[in-house]
């Protein structure tokens, strides 16, 4: 079965009107919840644009950084392993696992594992990892896949959790209260909490001159998960580094600010050591990122600190879902993430994309987000995946466009047959005229006007 | 002070009463404004759907036709963003930058280069404002509700200077009305819905019109208003700025 | 190491000419005339319930009545409990009702306390009890994160974190749930 496409996908997600409309007034609340508290920082752009220039910086002394980092998280006691793709990326975890013979996993959210898809590659071997996340518990019960990375079932309504929740922890049938929902949540992971045995974690930001690592959260899940267990497992990808510890100030206040509003997330756990007794690993992963750094064009995509932002203040996402994307990043990022993980089966997102801009201006490391949607395109077509009749169509539209006597011929032409025969264009299998009226036709262009009027 | 008329291909086709607003407008202000008979379209359609190489042709057009002018003014953002962005072909690296850089955008070229403070104009209408992305976020030609910087508006400084005209913006200042070129038939469902989205809110005010620098997205916005059946037209910035002066 | 050598060439390759990191005027960072007000402020809409007092009457009574109610509570401000706490497992925590301890430091702009390992003797603490208390001088309320960083000493121990409020969870359609799977409810004391 083929993939569908992001317009086919979106087509579906909006048959449903009421559902879109709530799906783009919830996100776009979360849109102004941050526009409120930025404007509360008189130094916002200025916070903007170091973030950006730290990135930039990390990014041009990349190989440097990460073997200081390396070299002090090991002196920290901490074991780093290193996975050039996904798949090394679930090996080494789950020898890990098979090496200290546990079995009780839980996981907070780290998109990195999602990208890699670690569960799965672990329930193959017959090894169940619990996600942790609420978000992410929902979805996983559901056996969906996230469609927002930092707000995970944001396409499910409370009706829809409340009937997994009865399905799956025997909750009350129709009972809607979110915090019913959520305390009966908490009731049922406590108890994997409390008696696991490893807990993976994603990590924000990893900083190079202290071995150190950073996980932010705002429900406690990370920080439940790893000093209950004797285990942490912590991925990352090559691009979380920082060079040094002040630099938190810098991300932290832009972090949440920019994902949900909120001038912090409740808890940012800073990891330097292995508590007593405990293990510590970090899995730095690469999965294409090294190629992206390559790309002159596309390689400030890696500077992304994954807060979504992007994804809330764009009109497309909110009217078409995270799904509609196919892959573990969705929104306007992932479309420029994605081409260069599968530049086929993600030839479609780049044009996923009104090329508004909205998503350059919230991004807080000032990735230029739309401007790469456009090269993307190009590159996309440059390597052939792109349908037979938009090619043709183009080549059309440029022999008419450069020509500037068949342009007018054509024009006139075109104009005449609107006015004369309008039933040829006001047709089923013009896609414009579905749920639009076309344009009316003028007897005169404005060309026409003018030899006359001048 | 000599001004090359740049009409994209779509309003001098479809809307030619855009493009004489705008002529008369200039003309009205002092301008030499010329028309050069050759232009068709500045690529962008081409290179916004990857095919940027298909746009050379029209890039060659494009400085054939308007390398004599001091200024090259059109009533759309969207292209000029285009010429200003891409322009590549048909001419020395010096005078590409020199086109670049003298192609207008209408309402900025009032503002920053005429410096206008006053327009004989009247427009006795409740008037909804939809800004264009190109326009705004390209152009730079008003702020942006994402940054944290001081408002400022070109298009709505002149609006001001209309006699009786009640400007009334939509609750999303700025959100794009989803016609985004091609996109507009390649992600038919999305960019309805958005323009849908956009008109809803501009209905909630009680407008008479829907004005905006850029001819293609009221083309969109048009096009649903009149399926829905309304009674709210589109018009363009210039046609309104134009009047009765 | 075969996939550290790859990554780590692949980068060097891959990488462009050297940027320089910015310079960055710190002072330009925001600022707060009433720095107490400004962070109970900001706990307060974080969901935390806030107390400022001269005295630690409040606290006294605080501490007294949840000794009164006989759920189990461990008190880090007393130095001597501490060693104690330190070997204790999740399911030997896990009927932890209240927990007491102090923060170092706390950050005007967003209401964060850094509390380190030091303070919590046990990492689960902070996370596993139900209800937090957190008590902090008014002196060490710094205004932004930038000046926090300037002032703790992150890598001192093995861990540390900033907490900002009780747990919480906006999951279920943005609906904003207190309690998620940390402590269920924050109480802070600026004494």
């Amino acid at each position: 079965m083929s993939i569908k496409t992001h317009a086919e996908a979106a087509q579906e997600f909006i048959r449903d009107e009421p559902r879109t409309d709530w799906h783009d007034e919830t996100l776009w609340f979360v849109r102004q919840k941050r526009d409120k508290s930025v404007h509360t920082l008189p130094e916002w752009e200025l916070l903007r644009d170091w973030a950006s220039r730290i990135k930039n910086h990390t990014l041009s002394n990349l190989d440097h950084y990460l073997k200081s980092f390396e070299n002090n998280a090991i002196a920290n006691g901490i074991k780093i392993h290193w996975a050039s793709d996904a798949e090394e990326h679930n090996r080494i975890i789950y020898k890990i696992i098979a090496d200290n013979k546990v079995c009780k996993i839980v996981k907070s959210k780290s998109m990195l594992t999602e990208e890699c898809h670690l569960n799965e590659y672990l329930k193959d071997r017959g090894i169940n990892t619990l996600d942790t996340d609420l978000g992410e518990y929902i979805v996983q019960l559901r056996k969906e896949a996230p469609s927002h990375i930092v707000l995970p079932a944001i396409h499910l309504k409370r009706q829809d959790v409340s009937e997994t929740f009865h399905e799956h922890l025997n909750t009350e049938k129709g009972n809607y209260d979110p915090q019913y929902l959520a305390a009966s949540a908490r009731h049922h992971l406590r108890e994997r909490f409390i008696e696991a045995d490893l807990a993976i974690t994603g990590v924000n930001f990893a900083v190079a001159e202290s071995g150190s690592f950073v996980v932010c959260t705002n429900e406690g899940n990370a920080d439940m998960g790893v000093h209950s267990a004797n285990i942490h497992v912590a991925c990352m990808g090559i691009e979380k580094l920082i060079p040094k510890t002040e630099h938190l100030g810098v991300f932290l206040r832009l972090l949440a600010r920019s994902a949900t509003g909120q001038p912090i997330t409740t808890y940012s756990s800073h990891f330097y050591k292995p508590r007593p007794g405990q293990q510590m690993h970090i899995v730095i992963v690469d999965n294409g990122r090294s190629r992206q750094l390559g790309r002159a064009d596309f390689r400030n995509s890696l500077k992304c600190i994954r807060c979504a932002a992007c994804f809330n203040t764009c009109p497309v996402y909110r009217r078409s879902g995270g799904h509609s994307y196919h892959s573990t990043v969705a929104g306007p990022i992932g479309s420029i993430l994605n081409p260069n993980l599968d530049m086929k089966a993600n030839s479609d997102l780049p044009f996923a994309s009104t090329l508004c801009g909205s998503c350059s201006n919230v991004c807080p490391v000032k990735i230029d987000i739309h401007d790469q949607l456009w090269k993307w395109r190009q590159v996309v077509v440059a390597n052939g995946y792109v349908g037979k009749a938009k090619k043709a169509g183009m080549h059309g539209a440029a022999w008419i466009l450069s020509n500037p006597r068949i342009y007018r011929i054509s024009g006139k032409i075109g104009r005449w047959v609107m006015r004369t025969f309008p039933f040829i264009i006001n047709h089923p299998l013009n896609v414009w005229y579905k749920q639009r009226e076309m344009p009316k036709a003028p007897e005169l262009s404005f060309r026409d006007w003018f030899k006359v009027n001048q | 002070m000599k001004v090359g008329l740049f009409v994209p291909c779509y309003i001098d086709q479809f809307y030619p009463g855009v493009a004489i607003a705008t002529y008369e407008l200039l003309k009205k202000l002092g301008c030499d404004v010329g028309f050069p008979m050759d232009q068709t379209c500045c690529g962008q359609p081409m290179a916004n759907s990857g095919f940027s190489g298909l746009s050379k042709a029209c890039d060659k057009n494009f400085v054939n036709n308007f390398s004599g002018f001091d200024y090259i003014v059109a009533p759309s953002g969207s292209c000029v963003l285009h010429v200003r962005e891409h322009l590549n072909e048909g001419a020395s690296p010096a005078e590409i930058d020199r086109i670049r850089n003298s192609v207008y955008e209408l309402t900025e070229f009032l503002i920053d280069i005429l410096k206008v403070t006053r327009l004989k104009a009247s427009f006795p209408h409740r008037v909804g404002m939809h800004i264009s992305c190109h326009g705004q976020r390209g152009l730079h030609l008003s702020s942006m509700s994402e940054l944290v910087d001081p408002g400022f508006s070109k298009p709505e400084q002149l609006l001001n200077m209309v006699d009786g005209l009640e400007l009334l913006k939509p609750a999303r200042v700025d959100e794009c009305c989803g016609f985004g070129g091609t996109f507009c038939v390649f992600e038919e469902a999305v960019s309805v819905k958005m323009g849908k989205d956009r008109i809803q809110e501009h209905l909630r005010n009680d407008v008479e019109f829907i004005t905006g620098g850029d001819t293609s997205c009221l083309m969109h916005l048009e096009g649903i208003l009149k399926r829905q059946g309304s009674g709210v037209k589109a018009i363009h910035l210039a046609e309104i700025l134009n009047s009765n002066l | 190491m075969e996939a550290r050598e790859k990554i780590l060439q692949a980068v060097t390759a891959n990488k462009p000419d050297l940027i320089e990191l910015p310079e960055m005027d710190l002072s330009q960072a925001v600022r707060y005339s009433n720095l107490v007000e400004q962070f109970m402020n900001v706990l307060k809409a974080s969901g935390a319930d806030t107390f400022f007092e001269n005295s630690g009457n409040l606290l006294v009574t605080d501490i007294d009545s949840v000794k009164q109610q006989g759920d189990f509570m461990i008190n880090l401000l007393e130095k001597d409990e501490r060693q104690e706490w330190e070997e204790l497992t999740a399911s030997e925590l896990k009927g932890l009702d209240t927990c007491y301890i102090r923060a170092q430091l706390g950050v005007a702009e967003n209401g964060a306390m850094w509390i380190s390992e030091e303070q919590m003797s046990n990492r689960l603490l902070p996370f596993i009890c139900q209800h937090l208390v957190i008590v902090l001088d008014p002196a060490d309320i710094v205004d932004n994160m930038h000046q926090a960083y300037q002032q703790i000493k992150t890598g001192h121990n093995g861990f540390g974190v900033f907490i900002a409020g009780p747990s919480k969870t906006a999951d279920i359609e943005q609906n904003l749930v207190i309690g998620a799977h940390g402590a269920r409810s924050l109480r802070v004391y600026v004494i």
